[in-house]
């Protein structure tokens, strides 16, 4: 009996998704400014560990930390609206990538359980 | 809120703030230079205390377990007993052996350590004058062909090194080298995929050493290089390539003149974007992107945008100490 993270793909899985993600984030004029940074590598590391977690594979993000890390940007107007954009992009990124139904429906049911965290409510 | 014992300092961190920050604040003058992490003139040792990951993830392992950190990227919560390294420990002699003068700004200089050093073209060294002050400077030679060290120093208007190197440092004195330092070198793991350099002013010398490991080890897909420079005569390798790529039939080179274009476009860092015109589709490239930082960090993300693998984007931002906007008076 195999994990998500397994029957997903794992590590690789994450590697070919993160990069169509970020693209796909960083050109939607409503959330890229929320993604403003001088350490573009640094923020791509960040979206590989959000997937890994999302993919639900091993990680060590805690609920606090998803509040204290998104704080800042809740003060700058984070709201539910750009959260189900960042979301609707994953969504597309596993389509493209031709994931299979079942696990692209887990894999936003664990994305989707993070946004009280997130936009700190 | 950390403790930090720095010879006869005893000081206190304050909240948010580096390590780095509080030595400064203190008024004590600590070595640092880019602030981001990249240049590691800010490295100190730790005696005592647990250093943050973030503060020492950049360096080798052999510093680590000996408590080197980089101060500007040390946050923390935890007592620190810290001190500047000793000279001796990183930084070895070199020597002045040439000094040309390639443009009004840009002058090479050759050096040479009295045992090789291991490196890759393209990697940066720290150059420590006798006084203390420390500058990075890139390293366009190429280790297999080249006894001396090969720096392109271009003379900054904010610059107390570069104008030091300009007009005092000459043939036969020494000053102190530390490094390799850096991750923006050839690899020749995929030698057919096309590569596209990308450099602003003196962000040419890792260019020049990358292209020539490349054709040294017989890369054979395109090469494409774009030099920005603000006037013609600022195109200070523009002979030099054109001769070294003459025997090269992949390799295409195109200078750009920034003068005439607005400040916006500049300042904005889209000197270079003639490049990313030229090749829309970047999947499967090896970009390389050295020099100014708004240059770098503008065509890093349009280059990955553009589908070149964040990991395939190799950049070299020329961070600086001070960013005036004034010349110097002398």
């Amino acid at each position: 009996m195999s994990t998500l993270f397994e029957k997903i793909g794992g590590e690789a899985a994450v590697n070919v998704a993160v990069d169509i993600f970020y693209r796909k984030v960083l050109s939607d004029d409503s959330i890229s400014h929320f993604f403003e940074t001088t350490d573009m590598a640094a923020q791509h590391a960040k979206q590989k560990s959000f997937l890994t977690m999302a993919f639900g594979g091993p990680n060590d993000y805690t609920g606090a930390d998803m509040r204290k890390a998104h704080a800042p940007l809740v003060e700058k107007g984070l709201n539910e609206s750009h959260f189900n954009a960042v979301a609707g992009h994953l969504q597309s990124t596993l389509e493209e990538l031709k994931v299979p139904a079942d696990l692209i429906g887990e894999v936003m049911a664990i994305a989707g359980s993070t946004k009280d965290d997130v936009l700190g409510k | 809120m950390a403790k930090i014992t720095y010879g006869d300092h005893h000081l206190q961190t304050e909240d948010g703030e580096s390590v780095l920050d509080t030595l400064l604040r203190n008024n004590i003058d600590a070595p640092y230079s880019c602030k981001a992490g990249v240049c590691q003139t800010c490295i100190m040792q730790c005696g005592s205390g647990n250093l943050p990951e973030a503060s020492q993830q950049e360096l080798k392992e052999n510093l680590r377990k000996q408590g080197y950190f980089l101060s500007c990227q040390c946050y923390t919560d935890n007592d620190l007993d810290i001190k500047l390294p000793d000279s001796d420990q990183l930084f070895v002699s070199a020597n002045l052996i040439e000094k040309e003068t390639l443009s009004p700004t840009v002058v090479r200089l050759r050096l040479q350590t009295a045992t090789p050093l291991y490196y890759h073209a393209g990697q940066f060294i720290n150059v420590k004058r006798a006084d203390g002050l420390i500058r990075s400077y890139s390293l366009a030679s190429l280790p297999s062909e080249d006894n001396l060290l090969e720096l392109h120093v271009k003379r900054m208007d904010n610059g107390d090194m570069s104008h030091w190197i300009s007009e005092t440092f000459n043939v036969g004195d020494s000053i102190e080298i530390d490094g390799p330092v850096g991750d923006c070198f050839y690899s020749s793991v995929t030698p057919s995929v096309p590569m596209l350099l990308i450099g602003s002013g003196t962000g040419l010398a890792p260019l020049i050493g990358i292209l020539r490991d490349a054709l040294h080890n017989n890369h054979i897909g395109p090469i494409y290089l774009y030099h920005a420079a603000f006037t013609e005569e600022e195109l200070y390798l523009d002979i030099e390539i054109k001769s070294l790529i003459n025997n090269a039939n992949n390799v295409h080179y195109k200078p750009v003149v920034t003068k005439h274009m607005t400040e916006d476009y500049v300042v904005t860092g889209r000197s270079c974007e003639v490049a990313l015109v030229e090749h829309p589709d970047l999947k499967d490239w090896q970009v390389y992107i050295c020099g100014a930082p708004n240059m770098v960090k503008f065509m890093q993300q349009r280059a990955f945008l553009a589908g070149a693998s964040m990991n395939n984007i190799h950049t070299d931002p020329f961070e600086s100490k001070e960013l005036r906007t004034e010349p110097r008076d002398s």
